[in-house]
């Protein structure tokens, strides 16, 4: 078992809705409940709390320097497993061994307390996090120096932005030197030097030979971080696997393709403030046998076709965004960035839209449709996800070769030219 | 990066350092675990101190006008208005000493008894022995406690009441105040975790239990049958230890204190189990 960092065995927990729902129970409510079963036992039953299973019987074994991706959308479980893991909450059945000291950064700061100055929460924190005053003695200049803080660290942490506050809570807990470390999405936050500094260190740490286990939503992370990667749905491993291999399941088990003509009455990715107004989208094809298409070669004109009733509102502006495979925005086209744009919508009516000359690189993409106002709210109706196309592999280039996977968003014609300074022989011998 | 010098040498056992089990022993309370973390109670005390003060504008000497006012408006009430004994010594001085030990019980089971729900993104994000919390709670008002014995050492002098050997005993009724207020809030914080009307009582707990403990008037006011019911509150017994320690009173009934400390050991014990039972369940529950 030497070389193991984790093992789990049949773990699984248990929570009650009915009793999260009535979680902040007062002495009234259970005496009254009480009462009412003394009086009716019946009632009592129908009435009992329902189960959630947060987690079901997972069993899985991490070894030691495995950097461990855990996907899988919101609920599916990660978050429970990662509390189980690191003891904040117990299991309802099932074993976990931990093998070393285990550290998290299920959230970052949480420790902090805004009154204090940046030092005075550097010691809290570490000693929240299970460090010695000693220790965080030894790091604190390094801590310090890798949060950046630099002259701030003397200031209370309620005047921070909230950047520095999360520069200096995950400095903290990047020092924390733990045999197995746990990310559930601090990455999303801090400007793009600072992520690119935090994925460095964990990168260090995984070098070291400690053991990650990664969250994240952003594949590209995962596929650029972990070794190996698993796939949780409602509280099952149901994937487990390389890196690659898992965010691929992952991400061929999320995207619902919907290709062609897309009503959106009743779409999920329809988000949650928004009203009802874009009826469908449709991707016109370029093939005179079929009105919509699902797919269109690079460099292809995209022409979508959007329906739209405003019932009583006036709008007067649409957007497309189109996404990458990996949840990247690629690229935005609106109608008020169209220089002959002077419409208003009002009533029923569709709405052509046609992005010329962009060449994508060849893959999966997505589109999020969203319609507003300019002067009431822009959006109005957004709809993520609302419809996918593919652009094939095309001889964009007319030379035979196109871009592969990882080559960027865009194929881009460029010209070339040469201007030798001196060649040598056996150049001008093959000439 | 340095290297993880400051910790364990893992690869050499086999054994797991942590076991996750759905429920443990009903008597393994691993106090061995908070007494590792005494440096995290002690920067859990520190941060409740500072941040109490914080944008104040008198700061620590908040500490001192409550308990120095309760004392005028007792000194008026019952001495000047009602002719309450003082056992032989000043009304101030005598209600002074009593509110001492009062206000740090107070304090600590005001503060402690909702410190888990007030703490409950730490209890729901990170682990640490979750006593840690109350513990920390109970001492942080410490400070405030010696901030005001130094008011009474004036007074003692104003009123020229020197100890005598008795003083000696002083830091054992202090400890006794701070064991009991401990055992309290181990049973009201944990239950406030569940039950929020933990909250809404305790103020009024506090001030139906300052009028069970001899702060306005002596315990020998109290009738001989009564003492030993009396003395079930172990606040009253510290209260007359400190008068006996600082002011020179009758020496407490040895006996009653007896039955005091008893109440206390029985109210800790059952608090930590208690406490150790229900912790497993407070980040689902808080």
């Amino acid at each position: 078992m030497g070389d193991l960092a984790i093992r789990i065995d049949g773990l699984s927990k248990r929570y009650e809705i009915g009793a999260i729902q009535r979680r902040h129970d007062t002495l009234r409510d259970h005496i009254v409940h009480g009462f009412q079963s003394l009086v009716s036992r019946r009632t009592q039953a129908s009435a009992g709390p329902t189960e959630f299973w947060a987690l079901k019987n997972i069993t899985l074994d991490v070894k030691r320097g495995e950097v461990l991706g855990l996907i899988g959308k919101n609920g599916a479980g990660k978050s429970t497993l990662l509390k189980v893991l690191s003891r904040i909450t117990v299991p309802t059945t099932g074993r976990a061994e931990v093998y070393g000291r285990l550290g998290s950064l299920l959230e970052v700061g949480t420790g902090f307390s805004p009154e204090l100055t940046g030092r005075e929460n550097i010691y809290l924190n570490g000693a929240i996090m299970g460090m010695r005053s000693a220790e965080i003695d030894r790091k604190f200049d390094e801590i310090v120096d890798f949060s950046g803080i630099g002259p701030f660290i003397d200031t209370p942490v309620k005047r921070y932005s909230s950047g520095m506050y999360v520069r200096l809570a995950f400095a903290v807990a990047a020092h924390l030197e733990p045999e197995i470390l746990i990310i559930d999405e601090v990455l999303a936050v801090g400007d793009a030097a600072f992520q690119k500094k935090c994925l460095g260190k964990m990168g260090d740490v995984a070098k070291e030979g400690r053991t990650i286990l990664f969250v994240s939503h952003n594949m590209a992370a995962i596929q650029n971080l972990c070794t190996t990667g698993i796939v949780l749905a409602n509280g099952d491993v149901v994937f487990s696997g390389s890196a690659i291999d898992a965010s691929e399941h992952y991400l061929s088990s999320v995207s619902t393709r919907r290709s062609g003509l897309v009503d959106l009455a009743n779409h999920p990715g329809r988000t949650k403030d928004s009203t009802p107004v874009v009826q469908s989208i449709g991707l016109l094809s370029n093939d005179r046998h079929s009105p919509y298409g699902e797919s269109v070669k690079p460099g292809e004109d995209l022409v979508f076709e959007i329906a739209y009733d405003t019932g009583d509102a006036v709008l007067d502006n649409a957007v497309l965004g189109i996404h990458s495979p990996l949840g990247d925005r690629v690229f935005t086209v609106g109608a008020r960035y169209s220089s002959d744009f002077r419409f208003r919508m009002s009533g029923r009516g569709t709405l052509t839209c046609r992005v010329r000359g962009v060449a994508l690189a060849p893959g999966e993409y997505s589109v999020m449709v969203a319609m507003g106002s300019r002067i009431q709210r822009i959006d109005y109706d957004t709809v993520e996800d609302a419809l996918s196309f593919r652009v094939e592999t095309g001889d964009f280039f007319g030379t035979g070769e196109s871009l592969l996977p990882g080559q960027g968003h865009f194929a881009v014609r460029s010209e070339w030219s040469m201007v030798p300074v001196s060649e040598s022989v056996d150049t001008l011998a093959e000439a | 990066m340095s290297s993880a010098s400051g910790m364990p040498g893992y690869a050499a056992s086999s054994a797991p350092t942590v076991v996750i089990e759905p429920s443990r022993g009903f008597m393994d309370l691993d106090l061995m675990s908070l007494y590792r973390s005494w440096e995290l109670v002690y920067f859990l005390a520190w941060r409740d101190v500072k941040v109490r003060y914080k944008q104040t504008a008198i700061g620590i000497v908040w500490a001192v006008l409550q308990p120095l006012a309760t004392m005028l408006i007792f000194t008026l009430l019952f001495s000047r208005l009602s002719g309450m004994p003082s056992d032989g010594l000043p009304y101030p001085i005598f209600s002074f000493a009593a509110l001492l030990p009062w206000t740090f019980f107070s304090q600590a089971i005001s503060r402690s008894g909702s410190s888990l729900v007030n703490n409950a993104a730490l209890v729901t994000k990170v682990y640490f022995p979750r006593l840690a919390i109350p513990v920390a709670a109970v001492l942080a008002p410490i400070v405030d406690f010696v901030v005001t014995f130094a008011i009474l050492l004036v007074m003692m002098a104003y009123y020229r009441i020197s100890p005598g050997w008795p003083l000696l005993t002083l830091p054992l009724f202090l400890l006794m105040s701070a064991v009991t207020a401990l055992a309290v809030s181990l049973w009201l914080s944990a239950l406030c975790v569940r039950y929020r009307d933990v909250a809404v009582v305790i103020p009024f707990l506090l001030q139906v239990w300052q009028f069970l403990s001899p702060i306005a008037y002596p315990a020998s006011v109290v009738p001989e049958r009564w003492r030993l019911l009396y003395s079930l509150n172990p606040i009253a017994g510290v209260i007359e230890g400190f008068r006996w320690a600082l002011l020179g009173t009758a020496m407490p009934d040895l006996r009653l204190l007896a039955v005091s400390g008893a109440a206390v050991v029985v109210l800790l014990v059952g608090g930590v189990i208690y406490f150790r039972q229900t912790e497993l369940t407070f980040a689902d529950v808080v």
